[in-house]
């Protein structure tokens, strides 16, 4: 049975040249997930990329199909593993935005520390993974790797007391949430996120004056401005690009407007920049936190609650597409309803899916090694890719 | 541009054109408009955001391929539909329009089966390239046996 | 007492899920060469206090192949970090097949992956274990009635320990990892592999 697509070559005139082909293939030490990258290499540049994916394709779309709108958000999870939290959210805003359904205040705010919680959580992975990639996993790699998930189980705490789970959760449902929060929950909360604070104060320092890491990012993976707008990207991708496009300002939703916080746009293109982008959204998320715990109203926290059966939710006919700003960009629900428990078309617009479009254009002209470092800072996710 | 000039815009380009809804304008055309309308949302409304392109099985009354574009900075966002119709499967490519275009129509193509006229590349994306069928269609069962592995 | 709402999967379970070959146990050197150290006089001191030591650094010393695929790589990173460290166990994560002995199978296996991942097994030095880590790996999982999905790895490769979860947590994950000591440790004294857990009625 033969998987193998055939790589498509960026043909040169350069005569005497050998052309190898080399399988970048599913299983590969830096950490991303099953990705195949068929790379053509001249000597040590690659010239063409023929990237293969669909090795988690694990049938989203058709599932949803037979799954109610009580079931589904915790299948959700599952598309964007590392920030779980996001992808439940498009998918229950869509079911909310056709059926009109009203989401109490305190909901929001809950929503909103969860997700911003969730996308601090899913950069210090980003961190941790890429400078593994980049160091090596038993040498320098390490320590920024074992760091940053020191602190990201601290915010994984946060979110087993909160949920019961530690990373893939069924915290929002249609018409809010889920749980309350339980006592000592906000004062852990801000504890966790100062330290957090001070401790990327510390890794930002730590690696900015490393003359290695500058030399691995700057100028590597250029995205110009003109082809940021061409694929379709979104997220740091595009913000480290020039293209201030966040949907928390263009487009808010679930209060996101009530908090005062800054969108980080750098002009560089390259990695490095991508790296500054996402270093602010650290720091602003947390800032969100604190408005958010400052601010919390009193009141229900679902529209909704009280599930008996897992069909209890109908949602009339119409169709919506609900987008939230994912911790790799802009991941999207378009979910058509039929007046029934279970939606009649779902379709995910994954972060990633549309971010991997961009490799093939960026990769061709840099070194092997510097295909990782470019892999590692587009940060894919694999169960948004392939579904 | 206001979401009642780009209305009034694209009802008279398009006559033949279904417009509904704010926020996204839904617009539904026929399928040989899709190029031209995506020509004049890209250029006359700005709209360069390409979010994505899918497409709905409605079963007796064909597919129907949905496409989502955005112009950010003038906060319009577009819904574009066109019914390809009973029993037909082929449909007009966005990709000299859209270069994210591309993974999404070979996607579509993947599950669906619609074929992509002036796709510069054409073929499987998430399911191995020797698989047999459509998976999305409502034909397809969707705990299909595929033997020794399921 | 679980209640199969499916007989046709028991079955299938029991038709399809792959077996060690016959050949699977210590080598003819190995037991010749312990049997002419037992021959040898005072030689059984040797052996039984050797055997204490040599069983615990054999099994203390498992190399797992990093096999990442889904959400269950994220938890297996988890486990080899900083906080649930498995490294205190001698496992040292090592990316290429040729030189572990462990494939942790963490996440969904799809018909287009299964292949892969026969090949990267088929490529591990004997003897080797395998771990299935997750309800993905274990049968299927939420995924399991999707029509890409391998209803569990057991009918790609043979698994010595299951893990549930969704994900397992790394205490969980450590626990399935303690218990395939125990396993290497009866194979390296009795050189057969442990029988599977007595089925439940």
């Amino acid at each position: 049975m033969s998987t193998i697509a055939p790589a498509t070559r960026v043909e040169l005139d350069y005569t005497g040249s050998e052309r190898l082909t080399m399988n970048m293939g599913p299983q590969h030490p830096s950490a991303h997930g099953v990705f195949r990258a068929i790379l053509t290499l001249e000597g040590e540049e690659v010239v063409g990329v023929d990237a293969v994916i669909g090795y988690l394709h694990r049938c989203h779309e058709k599932l949803a199909e037979t799954l109610t709108y009580a079931q589904y958000p915790s299948i959700a999870s599952k598309t964007d593993y590392v920030a779980a939290m996001t992808s439940e959210f498009a998918y229950v805003r869509a079911a909310e935005m056709i059926g009109k359904i009203e989401v109490p205040k305190r909901a929001q705010y809950l929503r909103v520390i969860a997700a911003e919680l969730q996308r601090v959580a899913s950069h210090l992975l980003w961190l941790g993974t890429w400078c593994l990639d980049m160091g090596g996993a038993l040498g320098g790699g390490a320590t920024i790797f074992l760091y940053c998930i020191r602190e990201r189980e601290l915010i994984l705490d946060l979110f087993e007391s909160l949920v019961g789970a530690r990373l893939l959760y069924g915290f929002y449902q249609v018409g809010g949430v889920r749980y309350d929060l339980p006592p000592g929950w906000a004062e852990q909360c801000r504890e966790t996120v100062d330290l957090i604070d001070r401790r990327i104060d510390e890794y930002q320092r730590m690696l900015e004056e490393n003359p290695f890491f500058l030399v691995r990012t700057q100028g590597v993976g250029v995205v110009s401005r003109a082809l940021a707008q061409e694929v379709g990207i979104s997220g740091p991708l595009v913000r480290g690009s020039g293209v201030n496009y966040d949907i928390r300002r263009t487009d808010p939703y679930s209060s996101y407007e009530d908090f005062d916080f800054h969108v980080p746009v750098e002009t560089g293109g390259d990695c490095y920049a991508r790296y500054r982008v996402r270093m602010v959204e650290f720091r602003e998320a947390l800032k969100i936190v604190r408005q958010a715990l400052d601010k919390l109203p009193d009141g229900p926290i679902s529209s909704r609650p009280g599930l008996k059966s897992v069909a209890q939710i109908r949602i009339p006919k119409g169709e919506a597409y609900a987008r939230v700003e994912g911790a790799r960009g802009e991941v999207g629900c378009y979910l058509i309803a039929d007046g029934g428990p279970k939606p009649y078309r779902m379709k995910w617009r994954g972060a990633s899916f549309s971010n991997l479009a961009i490799l093939p254009h960026i990769i061709p002209g840099h070194k092997v090694a510097d295909v990782v470092a470019i892999m590692g800072s587009v940060d894919p996710v694999f169960g948004e890719v392939d579904r | 541009m206001t979401i009642e000039q780009a209305r009034t815009l694209i009802a008279d380009r398009f006559p033949g054109a279904q417009i509904a809804g704010e926020a996204p304008l839904v617009v539904s055309v026929a399928p040989d408009a899709w190029v031209p309308l995506a020509r004049v949302v890209k250029e006359t409304l700005g709209a360069w955001f390409f979010s994505f392109l899918s497409a709905v099985d409605w079963k007796d009354e064909g597919l129907e391929v949905v496409a989502k574009v955005d112009n950010i900075d003038g906060k319009l966002s577009l819904l574009l539909k066109t019914r390809l119709g009973p029993g037909v499967s082929a449909c007009p490519s966005l990709t000299g329009i859209y270069k994210g275009a591309n993974w999404m129509e070979r996607e579509c193509y993947d599950m669906f089966g619609i074929r992509f006229e002036g796709h510069p590349d054409l073929r499987r994306i998430l399911l191995g390239d020797d698989w047999e069928g459509h998976p999305l269609l409502k034909s397809y069962p969707v705990d299909a046996p595929y033997p020794p592995f399921r | 007492m679980p209640v199969w709402r499916n007989f046709k999967d028991l079955t299938e379970w029991e038709r399809l899920h792959q077996t060690r070959p016959e050949g699977d146990k210590h080598s003819d050197l190995f037991i010749s060469l312990t049997e002419g150290i037992h021959n040898f006089p005072g030689g059984f001191a040797v052996t039984t206090v050797a055997d204490a030591f040599l069983n615990w650094a054999r099994k203390s010393s498992v190399w797992p192949v990093t096999f990442g695929l889904a959400c269950c790589a994220i938890e297996m990173m988890a486990t080899f970090a900083s906080r649930f460290d498995v490294e205190r166990l001698g496992m040292v994560p090592w990316a290429s097949p040729r030189h572990a002995d462990l494939m942790i199978v963490s996440g969904t296996v799809t018909i287009k992956m299964a292949p892969m991942l026969k090949r990267i097994y088929d490529q591990m030095p004997d003897p080797k274990w395998a771990v299935s880590m997750g309800s993905c790996a274990n049968s299927g999982g939420p995924f399991r009635h999707g029509y890409h999905v391998v209803k569990g790895v057991d009918r790609v490769i043979p698994v010595d320990v299951y893990v549930p979860g969704c994900p397992p947590p790394p205490e969980s994950l450590l626990n399935g990892l303690l218990l395939l000591q125990d396993q290497i440790s009866h194979f390296r004294r009795t050189g057969q592999r442990a029988e599977p857990n007595p089925k439940v009625d």
